[in-house]
């Protein structure tokens, strides 16, 4: 009885891919799924001294538009990964667009060369910026040492500028990849076409490489978007008081301001916010591009 | 495509990108032999004081050996994991395999902080205290999807017609799994290995929550940061981590790229 059992769940090639498949769900499901789940719950519940108070109250979504600091702290975040991830765009596509289409020797080289610094530590690459940018640091010495200025320059560290030139540096190669595969993709047949029936290099590009590319550049922009949203690291490190994001605060209220469900609601807010501000976007991309 | 007129425009610019990625990692081991406290030019002179001061420290040894444990730990869970999905989803067709990768996709994009505390939040409900494996569990999260990712590209270019050939000349399942898609598979396996170890032993941002008594590399480095008088040490720590990370890197790259032919990448490319 079991043996045929086995030997029919063997024999559908759907229920063995769905086998091969189990552990990684099982462990996604239970290690991804259910501690969503619950901190969505936590987020309901009430900070009670050290421990929590199981309730279900909307005090803490309540203290969050309560007091304008968090939504405008959400806001600034939100903005900062916004430019955060149209540098990365901008200054990635014409280096992807070199890999797909001009260099010919070594891409490998290359690409390895792209790839390393993405790999190499986050904390690391974070640091590296904080010797550049001090105010006795890399640049404002080096400037005064050839004699360029007499005073550091200010506003190199510990502001919103340093936020987003660490972060652009550190998320440069999230974004090449996704833009160099679908440049790569383009049927090169297309481009001759182009150029056949009488397009200039520039109307080309707008009219076929780009347009074709889009879904990298979309793909690219959210990679480096969505995380950087709740980055905390770099804030810290080079954001001073005027550099702080939503994500220090999360960090704070599970440490040492030991409220966790108000830090859970203000994951929750912040994720809830960014998914359909990226719903909304997608969708009137696609409405734009049907017409 | 066009004539090649001189020097490409487009090739200056990927240098000068490429200096932008560098540059500023580059002055990690610049000024770890610098004979000064301070980071700033001028350049004081040649030392080896920094590397001296920072091997005797034994937090630091504890937390290289720690990560090390975890990154062993998480390269080889991953990997196990990531491949079975990769191949089930390169091998069948499955019904609904697009949202089935979807889903395993998703620690790519979600924010490290809110991996990190909805982590801890099951820990705590379950009464599991922080330690060096929930910050493997923490990894392994990450990893999967990335893994994944790098086994779907290696398994999509192979020619699925040799493992059929070798079922029909009667070899078992087994035996056509050890002796043809495992060697072929293995350059992918490797470098899921490479990759997701540098993965974990490099990774803060979660580690910072699910982390214990027990610190991590990185952890240890982090609390650093907060003594003026500790970053040359942290200058030499960095400069080695980062010289390990590159070679480690460079080399799964290398074995990962090499037979692969461009634009047979999978979806997301990385």
């Amino acid at each position: 009885m079991w043996e045929r059992v086995r030997r029919r769940f063997l024999r559908s090639a759907q229920m063995r891919g769905y086998a091969l498949l189990s552990p990684t769900l099982f462990v996604m499901i239970l290690f991804l799924v259910v501690p969503l789940g619950i901190l969505f719950t936590l987020s309901f519940w009430k900070q009670d001294g050290l421990f929590f108070a199981p309730a279900f109250s909307f005090d803490n979504y309540l203290a969050f538009f309560g007091r304008i600091i968090y939504s405008k702290l959400l806001a600034t975040s939100i903005g900062t990964s916004l430019c955060v991830a149209t540098a990365t765009v901008l200054l990635a596509y014409p280096m992807a667009y070199c890999l797909a289409f001009r260099i010919k020797r070594a891409k490998i080289m290359w690409l390895i060369l792209i790839t390393v610094p993405f790999w190499t530590s986050f904390l690391l690459r974070v640091f590296a910026w904080k010797i550049t940018l001090g105010y006795q640091g890399v640049i404002n010495s080096g400037l005064m040492s050839i004699g360029l200025i007499s005073e550091p320059l200010q506003f190199l560290l510990y502001n919103r500028f340093s936020v987003v030139v660490t972060l652009t540096h550190a998320w440069a190669a999230f974004a090449i990849l996704p833009i160099y595969v679908s440049l790569e993709k383009i049927d090169r047949s297309l481009l001759e076409a182009a150029t056949d029936l009488g397009d200039g290099p520039a109307a080309r590009f707008f009219g076929v490489t780009l347009p074709l590319s889009m879904p990298g550049v979309i793909a690219a922009f959210l990679f480096v978007f969505i995380p950087t949203v709740g980055d905390y690291v770099t804030p810290r490190l080079v954001g001073g008081t005027g550099g702080i994001m939503i994500g220090n605060i999360i960090q704070t209220m599970f440490g040492r301001g030991n409220n966790w469900p108000m830090g859970a609601a203000l994951a929750v807010i912040s994720m809830t916010t960014i998914t359909l501000l990226i719903i909304v976007t997608l969708w009137f991309i696609r409405k734009m591009r049907q017409r | 495509m066009e004539p090649s007129k001189g020097i490409d425009g487009l090739i200056v610019y990927g240098v000068a990108y490429l200096a932008f990625l560098y540059l500023p990692i580059l002055l990690i081991p610049l000024f770890s032999f610098n004979d000064s406290i301070f980071i700033a030019f001028p350049l004081k002179g040649f030392t080896l004081q920094w590397y001296e001061a920072m091997i005797a420290q034994d937090a630091l040894v504890r937390s290289l050996v720690n990560s090390l444990k975890v990154a062993s730990a998480v390269a080889v869970i991953s990997t196990i994991l990531g491949t079975l999905a990769a191949k089930a989803v390169t091998a069948y067709n499955l019904r609904g395999k697009a949202p089935i990768v979807a889903f395993i996709m998703i620690p790519f994009v979600i924010p490290g902080i809110i991996l990190g505390i909805s982590l801890l939040v099951l820990i705590n409900r379950l009464g599991v205290e922080p330690s060096l494996f929930t910050v493997g569990l923490g990894h392994v999260m990450i990893a999967v999807p990335f893994s994944m990712m790098v086994m779907i590209s290696r398994l999509e270019g192979l020619d699925r017609g040799l493992e059929e050939a070798s079922m029909d000349l009667g070899e078992g399942a087994w035996s056509t799994f050890w002796r043809i898609t495992f060697p072929l598979a293995l350059p992918g396996i490797v470098a899921s290995l490479l990759l997701t170890f540098t993965l974990s032993f490099d990774e803060f941002l979660i580690a910072f929550f699910l982390t214990g008594k027990e610190a991590t590399l990185p952890i240890f480095i982090f609390s650093q940061l907060r003594l003026s008088q500790k970053l040359p040490n942290v200058l030499a720590l960095g400069s080695c981590i980062l010289a390990a990370s590159t070679i480690v890197i460079a080399v799964a790259e290398y074995i990962r790229r090499r037979n692969l032919r461009s634009g047979r990448e999978s979806g997301l490319g990385v």
